[in-house]
């Protein structure tokens, strides 16, 4: 998946020259936390977190002072250089800067435009899409050798009884390098023949594991 | 307290059938009607027949091109593909000859069930043909073809414009009802379920609570796979009692799939008969505290049909017609008639024996959880005491 298909392409942006009260202005209004900065070419050179800008605010417990801080420009408080992403970057990729860089916000750029903008909740929102966690569906966990070839034969199955899968999720058993866990969605509210059809042909269920059959 | 119900039955009902390995089976309303006349619960001026809903009235809550497509299906006449595009003929919702029909009769039980109800010919009235919660406005599943229920809502808006309270207390999601209403601030939703992390469709969130003006009157308390009775009932009547409160509703519909007990062969949740008891006792109570006995009842899931669905509805009937549920022996009548198909030792009381739930070992943590998402669920409607 790549970037270009979760960016979001409206993009609240600011002059340098814009006031730290127009940037508090548009955190509020848009419910957004990350504004970046461009200048007249549209490239940006710099980023202001909603966190940068209450900095820079004057406190709540100092009524009596004029809010003149509010009146600075926007470049003074803002953070450069920015890490920025491309609109052809993977998803998987993103994530990972994500979490080293430890930032919230990624602007998108081609060509050195700003064209788009992915936040952390998209990521996590593009996350939730890809477990089919979102649609009509049953949950099953299976336990099976880490092997080629397994995938076919524990899908086969599904297939045998026209039952149509979801999304599929491969991860590591514990520490045994020698399993996996194959965890299906799968389109369904009889997921019971399926579970039978498994457990005959040797697969060991982590969900649901209490029953032998149906509950009893 | 006595109050005038009806029950909704016709044979027509039983034509609602996918195929023997299927586990969705009328078979369970020809037992519970059984079992209400051998204990002598069951009078025949009770029995309301069901009449056909029109493709208008479908079509208040599916689209027309959905409809006809089941009308193709019902004569063999949908290619598989066409056929899948709507969720027909697929292994939940198989193709069966004369499915419109049967399909429509339940929707039309229903809609009977709306109309005496509404004009004022009886107090209650209970349709166990319908209550199909997962039909979608043009797609079928979760063995649903045509949703009943957001039919006769839409129906109830328009021809009565009263507000609804739906509740549903199916092990699984109501999410077809839910998504018809989403948007609609007149038709508070209300399930009660196996949290979707396992359980089909999935969803039922308890931060699922509608959208624009809908915002606010959708309602979701997903609650823990193996919850029992107790933890069950805690968290259902606390939220039900205050959602009902909250939206102060003029008609209460109720769906009672029998699902969440622990013989269900297609959920995880391990109640006994007690719950389906005091569900209906305190739908009963509500629609005469807010709604002046307004009363609609549904039937829905119910896998074990055999041990489980015609005890529950049955106590259902009982708590409609005459406010208490019965106690003891099962009619033997009725036992001997039926032990002899029953693939299970049939049940010999109205009560089930303590035995019949496994021990839980995770109990405490699973009644903690469910209490912590009822906090969750009522953080907007709860007062706040001074």
């Amino acid at each position: 998946m790549l970037v270009e298909e979760i960016m979001k392409t409206n993009v609240i942006a600011l002059p340098p020259t814009a006031t730290i009260e127009r940037a508090l202005h548009l955190l509020h209004e848009h419910h957004i936390r990350h504004i970046p900065i461009v200048n007249e070419q549209n490239q940006v050179i710099g980023i202001v977190s909603d966190r940068d800008v209450r900095d820079a605010s004057p406190s709540i417990l100092n009524t009596g002072t004029s809010s003149r801080e509010l009146e600075h420009e926007i470049q003074t408080i803002m953070s450069q250089p920015v890490i920025t992403i491309h609109p052809l970057d993977f998803v998987e990729e993103i994530a990972k800067v994500f979490y080293e860089e430890e930032i919230a916000c990624l602007p998108v750029i081609r060509q050195n435009q700003l064209v788009g903008i992915v936040t952390e909740k998209d990521m996590l929102y593009t996350m939730i899409q890809l477990t089919g966690t979102h649609v009509q569906s049953s949950h099953i966990e299976v336990k099976v050798p880490h092997r080629p070839g397994i995938l076919p034969e524990v899908t086969s199955i599904f297939s045998k009884r026209k039952t149509n899968i979801i999304s599929v999720l491969v991860y590591p058993f514990k520490d045994d390098p020698d399993y996996k866990i194959l965890v299906f969605r799968i389109q369904t509210m009889n997921p019971l023949p399926v579970i039978e059809d498994l457990r005959e042909a040797g697969y060991e269920l982590l969900w649901p594991n209490n029953l032998e059959g149906p509950k009893q | 307290m006595i109050c005038s119900s009806k029950f909704v039955f016709s044979n027509d009902f039983l034509h609602y059938y996918f195929h023997g390995d299927h586990p969705f089976n009328q078979k369970r309303l020809l037992l519970t009607r059984e079992l209400l006349e051998a204990a002598h619960m069951l009078k025949p001026e009770a029995i309301l027949l069901p009449r056909k809903a029109t493709d208008d009235e479908l079509a208040l809550f599916h689209d027309r091109s959905y409809i006809e497509a089941v009308k193709q299906a019902s004569v063999g006449r949908l290619s598989t593909e066409e056929g899948l595009a709507f969720g027909l003929g697929t292994e939940d919702t198989p193709i069966f000859e004369g499915m419109h029909e049967a399909s429509a009769y339940l929707v039309g039980g229903t809609l009977e069930a709306v109309d005496k109800v509404l004009t004022g010919q009886s107090t209650h009235a209970l349709n166990l043909g319908g209550g199909l919660h997962h039909g979608f406005k043009r797609k079928a599943s979760g063995f649903c073809i045509y949703n009943d229920s957001a039919v006769a809502i839409r129906y109830i808006r328009k021809k009565y414009n009263l507000r609804v309270l739906y509740v549903d207390t199916d092990a699984h999601h109501g999410d077809g009802v839910q998504w018809a209403f989403y948007d609609d601030p007149d038709v508070c939703t209300f399930s009660i379920h196996e949290t979707g992390r396992y359980l089909f469709p999935g969803t039922g969130n308890v931060n699922e609570r509608g959208i624009k003006n809908g915002h606010g009157f959708s309602f979701n308390l997903p609650i823990d796979a193996f919850t029992e009775d107790a933890s069950f009932l805690e968290v259902y009547q606390t939220a039900l009692i205050e959602i009902a409160s909250f939206f102060k509703p003029d008609v209460i519909i109720t769906q009672n799939g029998a699902d969440a007990h622990c013989y269900d062969p297609l959920t995880h949740l391990c109640g006994t008969m007690s719950l389906f008891e005091q569900i209906p006792l305190l739908a009963h109570e509500i629609a005469h505290q807010y709604c002046k006995g307004r009363w609609i009842a549904l039937g829905g899931g119910g896998y074990d049909i055999w041990r489980v669905v015609p005890r529950a509805w049955a106590q259902l009937w009982n708590v409609m017609s005459n406010g208490e549920i019965v106690y003891g022996a099962l009619p033997d009548q009725w036992l001997s008639k039926w032990q002899d198909e029953s693939p299970v030792t049939l049940p010999k009381n109205w009560q089930d024996d303590p035995t019949t739930v496994p021990i839980i070992p995770r109990k405490q943590e699973i009644t903690e959880k469910n209490k912590n998402t009822l906090i969750q669920l009522l953080k907007y409607t709860k007062t706040i005491e001074s």
